[in-house]
């Protein structure tokens, strides 16, 4: 059985707050699910299938059904970190093909910033798991875990620092457009490259922003999406996987998305290079060309290659990304950047990206999200997507 | 630059890994090797990761490995290299790059064992240029 056209997206919201100091996280929630209603045209009363990971409050699901009162016959609260909302995507038009629910709510919010978290230098400390004790004595923060994967790529590829820079320098091209981008100035590959350096060899300018923020998709059956007025955006292939140390036999060159790629691809009957446009998870520079690469966009190795020269800036490069300014520019809300990928690939099948940024006849888009981390542990998540 | 001592993050042991951290009080690193597939494995744990037989048990590494990939955290109090290394047992494991020039660290470079203090709690596997 697959999923192939039995469900669609009907309803998204991007939460145009980057710093929400006056609201609680699970105000943040709410907002966006009722922003998503709005743009859906929908009710709060059909929702039946709810969604959402661990940056939801309290018990997940309980705790936000709760405070939305929501009625469901259907929830699933998968965690994969900042992936874990494609995965959603994916889990609802599964839910919905076999019947466990007809509209279904996908959630994200955070106040990190608020909160003060320095999320890309902090040490973790997670207790409790298996991991931890041969972890975190050694400072794993976010950047370094990054940072440890450029550096093993450019030792065997041949990666360069400047070749990396050209994925901020793109996302800084389509951020100009989007009022909402916390960074809007147009960047060069000297400023990235002169930034100052973070982890070796991730400069300030490779890493993502820290921001507020949330967001909410609705997802739907073909009867309640031809019952609606916006433009149809079906889900034709979705794929999942985590990769992690495999019991020392460490890899940090490649990501999850040779194993979630090809089978979303299948399943949706499509190649890479039919893709007219891509969201790429972009918690970091280095984290964009791997996925490029293990998606098959181009041969591995030959990412900083294939980015390079402004090949992902709409309109003049072949692969278009993150037309909102991705995490890079725009917003990372949560320190998770997965549903805001699916957002605006959304946007770029209505036809609805910023007319600047807008790809033209865009009627088969990519959504790509790596959470948790690449270099310890990550949930890789690929869902396809297609107008009307 | 050359690395300073920092603070280290006591590792909690628990019954699965105590023997583990015995064994790093004794200035001894230990891998997993499995019985039954034979397969060494780290960290090392109860329950081998590549077949699931419980008939694994603690091996002790030779303490000589080279860098498959390091960082240099600059952004930190006190800078300082988190790597993996790739043990000559096979393993690739998390550590620290220690007692070193910082700016003079590359991959495939060899390393040898050292122990640094926690705090709190037992000493953790770290290499040193070798």
């Amino acid at each position: 059985m697959s999923i192939k056209g039995k469900a669609y997206i009907v309803g998204i919201y991007e939460h145009p707050t980057r710093k929400a100091e006056d609201k609680s996280v699970a105000q943040l929630h709410a907002e966006s699910a009722k922003g998503a209603l709005e743009d859906a045209g929908l009710k709060k009363e059909d929702i039946d299938g709810y969604f959402c990971a661990g940056d939801a409050p309290g018990l997940g699901p309980l705790s936000m059904a709760d405070y939305m009162g929501l009625k469901l016959t259907h929830m699933d609260s998968t965690d994969s970190g900042g992936s874990s909302y494609l995965i959603h995507v994916g889990h609802a038009a599964e839910a919905i093909a076999l019947g466990k629910c007809n509209i279904a709510l996908i959630t994200l919010a955070g106040r990190p910033r608020s909160e003060g978290q320095a999320t890309g230098t902090a040490a973790r400390t997670v207790q409790n798991t298996p991991d931890a004790p041969f972890e975190n004595p050694y400072g794993p923060a976010t950047a370094n875990m990054y940072a440890m994967c450029a550096m093993r790529h450019m030792h065997q590829y041949g990666t360069t620092s400047e070749q990396l820079a050209w994925i901020k320098v793109a996302a800084s091209h389509h951020a100009q457009h989007n009022p909402h981008a916390m960074l809007r100035d147009v960047v060069t590959v000297d400023d990235v490259v002169n930034s100052p350096m973070i982890a070796d060899p991730l400069h300030r300018l490779d890493c993502c922003v820290i921001s507020d923020g949330g967001g909410a998709i609705i997802v739907a059956s073909p009867e309640v999406a031809n019952s609606l007025k916006r433009p149809k955006v079906k889900i034709i292939g979705a794929g999942e996987a985590p990769k992690h140390q495999m019991g020392g036999q460490v890899d940090l060159t490649y990501s999850g998305a040779v194993w979630s790629g090809p089978p979303a691809f299948a399943e949706a009957g499509v190649k890479p290079a039919d893709i007219k446009y891509a969201s790429i998870y972009d918690s970091f520079t280095i984290t964009v060309l791997m996925q490029i690469e293990d998606l098959g966009f181009c041969e591995k190795g030959q990412g900083g290659r294939f980015v390079s020269d402004g090949n992902l800036i709409s309109g003049t490069g072949k692969l278009p990304f993150n037309t909102d300014g991705g995490g890079l520019c725009n917003n990372h809300p949560a320190n998770r950047g997965g549903l805001t990928k699916v957002i605006e690939a959304v946007r770029q099948l209505r036809g609805e990206a910023h007319p600047a940024v807008q790809v033209k006849n865009c009627d088969l888009a990519l959504a790509h999200g790596t959470g948790g981390s690449l270099g310890t542990r990550h949930g890789a998540a690929t869902v396809i997507m297609e107008r009307g | 630059m050359q690395s300073q001592e920092r603070k280290i993050q006591a590792p909690q042991p628990n019954p699965e890994t105590q023997a583990f951290w015995k064994a790093a009080e004794q200035g001894k690193l230990m891998i997993g090797k499995c019985g039954a597939c034979g397969k060494v494995h780290y960290y090392p744990r109860a329950i081998c990761p590549f077949c699931l037989s419980d008939r694994t048990e603690l091996q002790q590494a030779s303490g000589n490995g080279t860098i498959y990939t390091y960082s240099v955290m600059r952004r930190a109090p006190i800078p300082y290299a988190i790597a993996y290394v790739t043990l000559s047992e096979g393993p690739t494991m998390m550590t620290n790059i220690v007692d070193c020039d910082l700016d003079k660290l590359r991959i495939g470079q060899n390393v040898r064992l050292v122990f640094k203090p926690s705090e709190g709690g037992p000493p953790v596997p770290m290499f040193a240029p070798a």
